[in-house]
């Protein structure tokens, strides 16, 4: 099989998951996070500027728009380090919606928001709709074209941070054909967002409503690269979300290991007993698989054929991996486990959201047995 | 030691490698050829891998990195791991020596005397002394530390008395390395242990064959009455047996002695596994149209995949800062885990003919993944069992504590 990837790194990975490691750390203590939950924002502004300052939303912006020029995959080490501190924040999104302009933009459309996305502006992305089908070229709102411009309608769901978004890239249908179209929030009229009640508590997202929000001709992608497009969508969004799954399973098995390490009964330590143990280990295996499953696909970033098949391998394990450490870090837990106080459960929330954002573990098999064997 | 080659040294090496092993390898010598070195049954396939190993060494792609004056090559160990790689790509025959090359032969260099080096590395590189492994007793399998064979001074001798079991080419070894008890009356199990070089042409041993679950030879059992060795043969010092043993599972890691090269088990080839599947029918499709077994396909090459890159990964030190014990010592469990279920998954291919087996006409692949399967089990139990394996990894790298 030649479109399996192979592993390396870069000097700039290792130097990025250094600083990751230490920021994210340092910025996201759990008590913080906890209380960010009940927060409006969702998260620390200072913390937004400062990974602004940072520069990380430009490392995989071009020079040419004032982005440091490298690629997703000095970008994975920090996603993988923000998801192990579940340090929420637009960033994940900007990224990817600036992978979404890169990827379909036109110059002009570059060239005005890559360089403010560069220095810290979040953008977002409006794909998911009511059918629940993950296929990104699935889309049933609308694009009409009037004298003032294309006039938009229907409903995108699980905008993440649109409230925080300057930019909102939103997929519509317009004349028989997958179109990208550039809002910005600032034009929204009033109660076209609608914030969501998610699964995940560390994240926002929001209902955007699109009936009443005409766009300029000139804010559409170009219409030949809409394929190309959903395919970048696909592979940015699947690299950043296994990242931050992977960062996710490590951080809650290491949650389960100190428990397992400390909680006594019957006179023991539990995690004496096999079978705490054994599983742990198991899920453990399965980390260190996606890790590297993780590292293979931000080497093969941009690769033709191979790159697809390690992020939707790095993906399907993450998800899985990061879905199964969660759930039995519950377990293993007991009655701590079930109630809100034990982070376990921010963590297997957490994997169950990703997972619909992006396409859960069995659904990036699916995608990867075509690639594989057809 | 040995410099580091430059990149053209190293590409003549790497393409002579490759020409010898275009010319010299053997893939079906008209008989089955072992995938492991436990399972060498009949007489002819331990003579052919014993031969075969021997061309190997003595065209310089075996023991290339061990030092000259034993009998090595003295050459930098990528030398040998380029050589090594050419093995592969020809789907070459395994080595047969496996414990004298990947166990005996990393302690005697990195702990034996002059002698012991001069004595015994030259011969189990070029497969005229095969070695076996004493460690399993029939009552302590998985309690290793239990070992119950005693070994009592008397004078300048030790007088053997016990049995092994799982000792692999036995009945044909010329050494084995044993752990036997010395003293019953140490202050734990372990410092009663002491390792001994034990040769196995003697009178007072005898080895009697073990019929495998596949019904196949290649185990053995090693029983000693009142055998009598040298005191020259114990190895590390009296009551040190235990941690003589422990080392000879860290060379498998290659961090003390440069790897002999070379491997003593094949791996399993998916692409493989991938055509059975393809040439599979279910309901009057193809296999792989089944939604059910897509989705198992997918996720073990998933799996294969990821333990194939955790192999170039083990040896980057900026991935590994976390828990660098863990992908070392969880390689084992994985492999040898995922083999086990892959093989019975591919039994699921062959609709009626799963029933068939080795030895008739109508047998899949003549019976290779009935074979395959039922040898996995070699691999999960021997070495540690998995479950032991899941032990040590809780214990050695997530830092839980021992079960007791």
């Amino acid at each position: 099989m030649n479109n399996l990837g192979d592993i390396g790194t870069t000097e700039e990975q290792i130097e990025l998951m250094d600083v990751a490691t230490n920021f994210c750390r340092d910025k996201s203590p759990i008590d913080k996070v906890r209380a960010l939950m009940e927060d409006d924002l969702g998260y620390d502004p200072d913390v937004w500027r400062e990974i602004g300052e940072l520069g990380w939303l430009a490392i995989a912006i071009p020079e040419a728009h004032d982005g440091v020029g490298l690629s997703m995959a000095e970008v994975v080490p920090i996603a993988e380090q923000m998801g192990r501190n579940l340090l929420s924040t637009p960033f994940g999104s900007t990224t990817i919606a600036a992978q979404a302009l890169l990827a379909g933009g036109s110059g002009a459309q570059q060239a005005a928001w890559l360089p403010k996305i560069a220095a810290g502006t979040a953008a977002t992305l409006a794909l998911r709709e009511d059918h629940g089908d993950w296929d990104l070229g699935h889309v049933a709102s609308t694009g009409k074209e009037t004298a003032g411009g294309i006039a938009l309608s229907g409903k995108k769901q699980l905008v993440r941070w649109a409230d925080s978004a300057e930019l909102i890239i939103a997929s519509v249908e317009v004349e028989g054909n997958v179109r990208f179209a550039m809002i910005e929030r600032s034009e929204l009229p009033d109660g076209a967002l609608r914030r969501e009640a998610i699964i995940d508590e560390t994240a926002r997202s929001y209902e955007l409503t699109l009936d009443g929000v005409t766009v300029a001709v000139d804010a559409l992608f170009d219409g030949n690269r809409a394929r190309e497009t959903i395919e970048k969508i696909e592979l940015a969004a699947g690299l950043i979300h296994a990242a931050e799954m992977t960062g996710g399973s490590q951080a809650v098995i290491d949650y389960t290991l100190e428990y397992l390490k400390t909680r006594k009964q019957f006179d023991k330590i539990i995690g004496s007993y096999q079978a705490l143990k054994h599983p742990t280990v198991d899920n453990y295996v399965e980390y260190e698989k996606a890790r590297t499953h993780l590292y293979s696909a931000a080497h093969s970033w941009g690769e033709q054929g191979r790159g697809e098949v390690a992020v939707r391998m790095a993906a399907a394990q993450a998800h899985s991996s990061y879905s199964r450490a969660a759930d039995r870090s519950i377990q293993f837990h007991g009655g701590f486990g079930f109630t809100h106080d034990c982070d376990a459960q921010l963590h297997r929330r957490k994997a169950i959201f990703d997972g619909a954002l992006i396409g859960d573990a069995a659904y990036q098999r699916s995608k990867l047995a075509g690639l594989l064997f057809d | 030691m040995a410099e580091k080659p430059s990149a053209a040294e190293l590409k003549e090496f790497g393409d002579a490698a490759d020409a010898w092993f275009k010319e010299n390898t053997v893939r079906d010598p008209g008989f089955m050829l072992p995938l492991t070195f436990m399972e060498v049954s009949t007489d002819q396939q331990f003579d052919f891998l014993r031969d075969w190993q021997r061309k190997v060494y003595e065209a310089g792609f075996l023991g290339a990195s061990w030092p000259r004056e034993y009998g090595g090559g003295g050459m930098h160990s990528e030398y040998q791991r380029v050589a090594t790689r050419a093995m592969k790509k020809y789907d070459a025959p395994i080595m047969i020596n496996a414990i004298g090359n990947g166990w005996a032969g990393p302690l005697i260099l990195d702990l034996g005397s002059e002698e012991q080096k001069q004595t015994y590395i030259k011969g189990m590189l070029n497969a005229e002394d095969i070695w076996c492994q004493g460690f399993s007793e029939p009552e302590h399998g998985s309690d290793l530390g239990n070992a119950q064979l005693k070994a009592v001074k008397e004078g300048d001798e030790y007088v053997l008395n016990g049995s092994k079991i799982w000792t692999s080419l036995g009945d044909r070894a010329k050494y084995m390395i044993l752990l036997a008890r010395t003293d019953f009356e140490a202050e734990n199990k372990y410092k009663g242990l002491s390792f001994f070089l034990n040769p196995m042409k003697i009178d007072g041993i005898s080895t009697s064959r073990i019929k495998k679950l596949t019904g196949e030879y290649g185990f053995v059992q090693t029983f000693f009455t009142d055998a009598r060795i040298s005191a020259d043969c114990l190895f590390g010092g009296e009551g040190n047996g235990w941690s003589m043993a422990m080392k000879t599972l860290e060379y498998e890691r290659g961090a003390k002695v440069k790897p002999v090269g070379g491997y003593f088990v094949k791996e399993l080839d998916v692409m493989q596994i991938v055509e059975l599947a393809k040439n599979s029918m279910r309901n009057g499709k193809p296999l792989l149209d089944d939604p059910v077994m897509r989705d198992k396909m997918t996720q073990y090459m998933i799996d294969i995949q990821a333990l194939n890159l955790n192999n170039t990964r083990r040896r980057m030190p900026q991935l590994m800062q976390d828990k660098p014990m863990g992908l070392p010592l969880m390689n084992k469990l994985a492999r040898t885990e995922l083999i086990r279920e892959l093989t019975e998954f591919s039994l699921g291919f062959q609709g009626t003919k799963a029933g068939y087996y080795v030895g008739d006409e109508n047998a899949v692949d003549d019976g290779y993944w009935h074979r395959s399967y039922l040898n996995s089990f070699s691999a999960t139990i021997g070495g540690g069992t998995s479950e032991i394996q899941r032990n040590i990894v809780a214990e050695h790298a997530l830092g839980l504590p021992k079960t007791r």
